[in-house]
């Protein structure tokens, strides 16, 4: 999920200098051949970075993500729907799984990037840190904070680094199980009593322009964009995505009976794509800064477990080393 | 009931079957509520895909009380329409996570007695419900392995794991009393079904708990006062919070379906 483009600096290191046009220009053929760039490969540095910092965004944001969904694990209102959002929640945990053991093939160690998540140093994606206020948020993730994740996910499949590719192959079939599970929860509740279809339209109202913030930037403000593409590491910029998403959800809305919240919301049929309103990027600015509804909670709750752990994680040291001490005995 | 007053086979057979449901349900809850705060990714995987070992065998069972007992019941009824006396499961299992050590002494305790259960469930005389036992005993097997590897780890591991996983077995031994404490309605299902003699099955419960805990390097707490009641309705304060949290939907919106 979630790769938003919230990289702040490229930065170029000494390493770079030792990166004559010549290696530079073969790399850059080979991605202009659409081969897949693998752990071994020589890489520019500038391209190791950026991909450990997106990678290890996208697993933090899966990782902080439980917590939203988690709030609604032990309030699900059937034994089918706690089923369903349990195996979600734990998709969520595979997917940072997998995604931090793919970023970790760039030569950066799991503890490292957690420890950037937990001390605040790294991003994770602005949705999570808004709350799930009624049963309705779980839908509306699934539908709108899912069916965005697969709008940028889909062309990662074809990232130029083969390691993130894959394991947004299978990243992506389970997010689009999850998308229309919530879907389906949208629609159990738009066609219920009317407190649900209110509980519904609630949630849309709230989750609507936070969905469309995922894709990050608009275009003329995102800095890091025409390398990425160059790279092969992006397909389509944000703006694209963004239009994207709009023109897919907005008839789903439709067929929910559910009103989008924007006024200048208009289907403009000689582009065959629905206009939108502005978006608000001062809040968008200010949830990155850590000043969304959840951005303290999300970490201090991810901080807690993590502390809580430690004597845990400590004791599963020590017992093997222990136990590799007596098997060399 | 029949004339002498025991339960009829019926009665048995629906007792037997809800009393497992809401084994299930509660520690299935129990574990969802610690998901998002386990001690290490690999360790979150593991107990959210136990939690939902746990809900689908509650389902299983609740989908097959509701027949049985007619009526237009559902799974969804027993889990969220019933009020805490009506639930029969161990007191055991509705106790809260604490941290780690006594969520791993929990579920070590509870499964090393429900695997031993479900493996005579699975012979049972009743094909439905011996067909469910026989499914959730290769679940609770793997659980069972996992949670018996943590009590090692945590028992053996440091000073402080250590003085933890003790003190966690010594607090939760006064329930381990209750689930070999066999009511009429266990003896009339035994013998109408060919049920677990659930007396007979505490030696062998005593031995594989012995087995581990002495590798783990941890002392079998001494048998003192047992607790108990949960099976017959009577709870730990701890049960109405679970209640109220997980039926709070379903008894919010009386009308609504999901």
């Amino acid at each position: 999920m979630y790769t938003q483009g919230l990289d702040q600096k490229a930065g170029k290191g000494e390493a770079q200098a030792a990166e004559s046009a010549e290696r530079l220009a073969a790399f850059q053929a080979r991605v202009d051949a659409e081969e897949k760039i693998e752990p071994k490969d020589w890489m520019p540095e500038a391209y190791r970075r950026t991909l450990v910092r997106q990678i290890s965004q996208h697993a933090h944001s899966e990782i902080i993500g439980m917590q939203p969904e988690g709030n609604w694990l032990t309030r699900a209102p059937s034994l089918k729907r706690k089923a369903i959002l349990i195996a979600k929640v734990q998709d969520e945990a595979g997917h940072g799984h997998y995604l931090y053991s793919a970023a970790e093939t760039l030569g950066t160690s799991r503890e490292e990037m957690v420890d950037d998540l937990l001390t605040g140093k790294a991003k994770y994606s602005s949705i999570f840190n808004y709350p799930t206020l009624s049963w309705a948020d779980i839908g509306a993730i699934g539908w709108l904070v899912d069916g965005a994740a697969i709008m940028n996910q889909v062309p990662l499949c074809r990232c130029s680094y083969g390691p993130y590719a894959r394991a947004m192959v299978r990243i992506c079939k389970e997010e689009s199980f999850h998308q229309r599970q919530g879907f389906d929860i949208m629609l159990s509740l738009a066609r219920g009593t009317p407190e649900q279809k209110a509980m519904a339209q609630d949630a849309l109202d709230r989750w609507w322009w936070p969905s469309l913030m995922m894709f990050g930037p608009s275009d003329k403000d995102s800095k890091h964009s025409a390398q990425s593409m160059a790279w092969k590491i992006k397909r389509f910029s944000n703006d694209e995505l963004r239009q994207k998403f709009v023109d897919v959800t907005v008839p789903q809305a439709e067929f929910l009976g559910l009103r989008v919240p924007d006024d200048d919301l208009e289907y403009d049929a000689a582009s065959g794509h629905y206009r939108y309103g502005e978006i608000d990027w001062e809040e968008f600015i200010q949830v990155l800064k850590g000043n969304g509804p959840c951005n303290r909670q999300r970490l201090e709750t991810r901080n807690r477990a993590h502390a809580e752990g430690a004597w845990v994680r400590e004791a599963a040291r020590a017992y093997a080393t222990k136990q590799r001490g007596r098997r060399a005995a | 009931m029949d004339r002498d007053g025991a339960p009829t086979p019926d009665q048995a057979l629906l007792g037997t079957v809800l009393r497992l449901g809401d084994n299930a349900l509660i520690l299935g809850q129990r574990l969802a509520e610690a998901m998002t705060h386990g001690p290490e990714l690999e360790e979150e995987l593991a107990n959210a895909n136990f939690a939902l070992d746990y809900v689908g065998q509650a389902r299983m069972f609740y989908a097959y009380a509701a027949e049985l007992e007619g009526g237009g019941r559902d799974e969804d009824y027993y889990a969220f329409r019933r009020d805490g006396h009506e639930f029969r499961n161990l007191l055991l299992v509705e106790q809260p996570n604490g941290h780690f050590g006594d969520l791993t002494a929990r579920q070590f305790l509870f499964e090393q007695f429900y695997l031993l259960q479900l493996e005579a469930l699975a012979r049972c005389a009743d094909e439905r419900l011996a067909a469910i036992a026989a499914r959730a005993e290769k679940e609770i097997r793997y659980h069972l392995r996992h949670a018996s590897q943590w009590v090692v780890r945590l028992g053996d591991g440091t000073e402080e794991s250590h003085r933890r996983m003790q003190a966690s077995l010594d607090d939760l031994w006064r329930f381990t009393g209750e689930p070999f404490a066999a009511d009429d309605v266990d003896a009339a299902f035994a013998a109408h079904f060919g049920g677990p003699d659930l007396p007979a099955l505490r030696e062998p419960w005593r031995e594989r708990v012995a087995a581990v805990l002495a590798e783990a390097t941890l002392t079998m707490p001494a048998d003192e006062w047992m607790d108990g009641g949960g099976r017959q309705g009577r709870h730990s304060e701890h049960l109405g919070y679970l209640l109220a949290e997980m039926q709070f939907l379903q008894r919010a919106y009386l009308d609504a379906r999901w």
